[in-house]
């Protein structure tokens, strides 16, 4: 394995004496998809959001590609080459759903127009450009869902931080989504960190996974490794999960 | 069907080009006033129509920009066209001011409100104390000959302030349809509808709020500048009063906040009703005081629970008529 693109080492986390995230180390490959599981409450999201500059940590180092971006704002992140959704989605919602992502695109892009155009074919990609004109307000769950995949697209990431973009899709529509995210790791190899719950999803897609629990990383490893996990199948997936 | 607002606006810009041509001097002061509201109207809606951040102080630039040109002129003789300068970096730095103490900790929202009308407060406090520039009592700009057009000086017959606020209203017009559609104008509506969205893709939230501000406190010291020289005297209790800020959010608000036709139509609207309800009651004979507020609470009522995004975008709608770019 080469050098790593994302680097988390020893991070720590507590709100107000509540130990959050504890010591949590792992790492990404460049094109590897990696997800990121554990019971609610594990500390995901929190981890995430020190990833992506939500909140800094109180110890530990996160590198990317080299440099440290741990306490950075999150727009520096972004710039750097980290995109992000958000668990509970948050749309522009008085903004057309063209609109949206072209404000993502226009990270990258110089000017108004050009970043219109990708912002365009990022949504035919994800099926949502007959709906470009409608408020992102009036979307319904999955396609909002859709749409903080796309918008986080537009900013052209290196590494793209998927948190449980699947949960409360329907069975195909989780498919098309697993789907689009292996053609596009294929295509163009973006490497992608996903915290999901939709076990199906994490076994499709996943080179590796960490498991989290209480805010510690009690597994890594490949995807049949962890199915067979002592700890994971108490802690998490139970005994006749998979 | 959609149709492109230019034939619309070529029509009302058109119309309102003509308009000194018939109108009496009392019609050309109520267009006065309509201009007047729409472009005071247009520099707020930058910061919280477009920005999200809502001010309910903007008295504060009206009476800083209105002050600092007069008085200039007032104590040096030097006219508005050069004070306006100087009336503008006031402004900006007043708001910057308050940007930076706001956006640098975190208030936002209500409490936001709260510290613009804290600055228009005791901006209005102090001026009351000042005074080199009249106190309480109230400065009173010199008033010559009212039928010659004296443009550096900005004295003159009614027409001549008609047709500088035109303008004002038209370039605040054609610059806000150039933000919306530039970057800015992008980065700000994202961070209006959810600002940890924004930041997330890239966007340096406080850079761009402080930009909103600047330009919308730049813009409202022109409407003070103006306000200084078309009414000549100026009193702190009145200039910086929350009721002067109030007045010049209704018509935004009412013609729709966040749209470049809503400050326009609004301006339009209450200042024709309230004009036409103090003619009806004058002509009925009674003096009824307060009245004028009384109204304006009705309408606001009336437009919030019928139109709760304004009268501009129903109207647009049934026009069929498309503000933003569309694909």
């Amino acid at each position: 394995m080469g050098t790593p693109l994302l680097e988390v080492s020893g991070i720590d986390k507590s709100f107000r004496g509540l130990q959050a995230v504890a010591r949590v180390s792992f790492s990404v490959e460049p094109g590897h998809i990696v997800a990121l599981i554990g019971p609610n409450g594990a500390g995901k999201t929190t981890c995430f959001n020190m990833i992506a500059g939500t909140l800094a940590p109180d110890a530990g180092e996160v590198r990317f590609a080299g440099q440290r971006i741990d306490g950075l704002r999150a727009d520096r992140i972004c710039a750097a080459g980290i995109g992000r959704t958000f668990q509970l989605v948050k749309p522009f919602g008085g903004l057309s759903v063209l609109d949206n992502v072209t404000v993502g695109a226009l990270n990258r892009e110089a000017n108004v127009p050009s970043a219109r155009r990708r912002a365009l074919g990022i949504l035919e990609r994800l099926g949502l450009a007959d709906k470009r004109r409608q408020p992102a307000a009036s979307l319904t769950l999955p396609d909002r869902k859709r749409l903080e995949v796309a918008r986080a697209l537009a900013t052209e990431p290196r590494l793209l931080l998927l948190d449980e973009v699947m949960a409360g899709l329907r069975p195909t529509e989780t498919d098309q989504m697993i789907g689009f995210f292996r053609k596009l790791n294929e295509e163009t190899g973006l490497t992608i960190l996903l915290i999901e719950h939709v076990m199906r999803a994490v076994m499709a897609l996943s080179r590796e996974i960490h498991v989290l629990h209480h805010g510690e990383l009690i597994a890594s490893g490949s995807p049949e490794e962890i199915a067979r996990h002592p700890a994971v199948l108490a802690s998490y997936l139970g005994e006749e999960a998979l | 069907m959609t149709r492109s607002p230019v034939a619309l606006l070529a029509a009302l810009a058109a119309l309102l080009l003509v308009l000194p041509l018939f109108a009496g001097s009392y019609a050309l002061s109520v267009a006065t006033l309509i201009l007047y509201f729409a472009y005071t109207g247009q520099a707020w809606n930058v910061m919280t129509g477009f920005a999200g951040q809502l001010s309910l102080g903007h008295s504060l630039y009206v009476g800083v920009g209105a002050y600092a040109a007069g008085a200039l002129f007032y104590h040096y003789g030097i006219g508005p066209w050069a004070g306006l300068w100087i009336a503008i970096l006031l402004c900006v730095l007043m708001g910057l001011i308050i940007g930076f103490l706001a956006f640098r900790f975190g208030i936002s929202g209500v409490y936001f409100a709260l510290l613009t009308i804290a600055f228009a407060e005791f901006t209005r406090i102090g001026f009351d104390h000042l005074d080199w520039l009249g106190g309480p009592g109230g400065m009173f700009l010199k008033v010559a000959q009212r039928d010659q057009i004296d443009l550096a000086n900005f004295r003159g017959p009614p027409v001549m302030y008609y047709y500088t606020m035109l303008a004002f209203a038209g370039g605040a017009l054609a610059l806000c349809a150039w933000l919306l559609r530039s970057r800015a104008g992008y980065y700000w509506r994202a961070i209006r509808e959810d600002e940890e969205a924004a930041r997330s893709l890239g966007i340096n939230a406080f850079r761009w709020k402080m930009l909103a501000v600047a330009i919308s406190s730049a813009m409202t010291a022109v409407s003070g500048v103006f306000f200084a020289f078309y009414y000549n005297n100026l009193f702190p209790e009145q200039i910086f009063s929350i009721n002067r800020s109030i007045e010049l959010i209704l018509g935004p608000v009412i013609g729709g906040l966040g749209t470049l036709f809503g400050p326009i139509l609004g301006a339009a609207v209450l200042t024709l009703l309230s004009d036409g309800l103090t003619d009806l009651l004058a002509a009925l004979g009674w003096e009824i005081p307060g009245i004028k507020q009384v109204f304006y609470g009705v309408v606001l009522l009336l437009v919030v629970m019928f139109l709760p995004n304004g009268i501009w975008p129903a109207l647009a709608k049934r026009l069929g008529i498309r503000e933003a770019e569309d694909r």
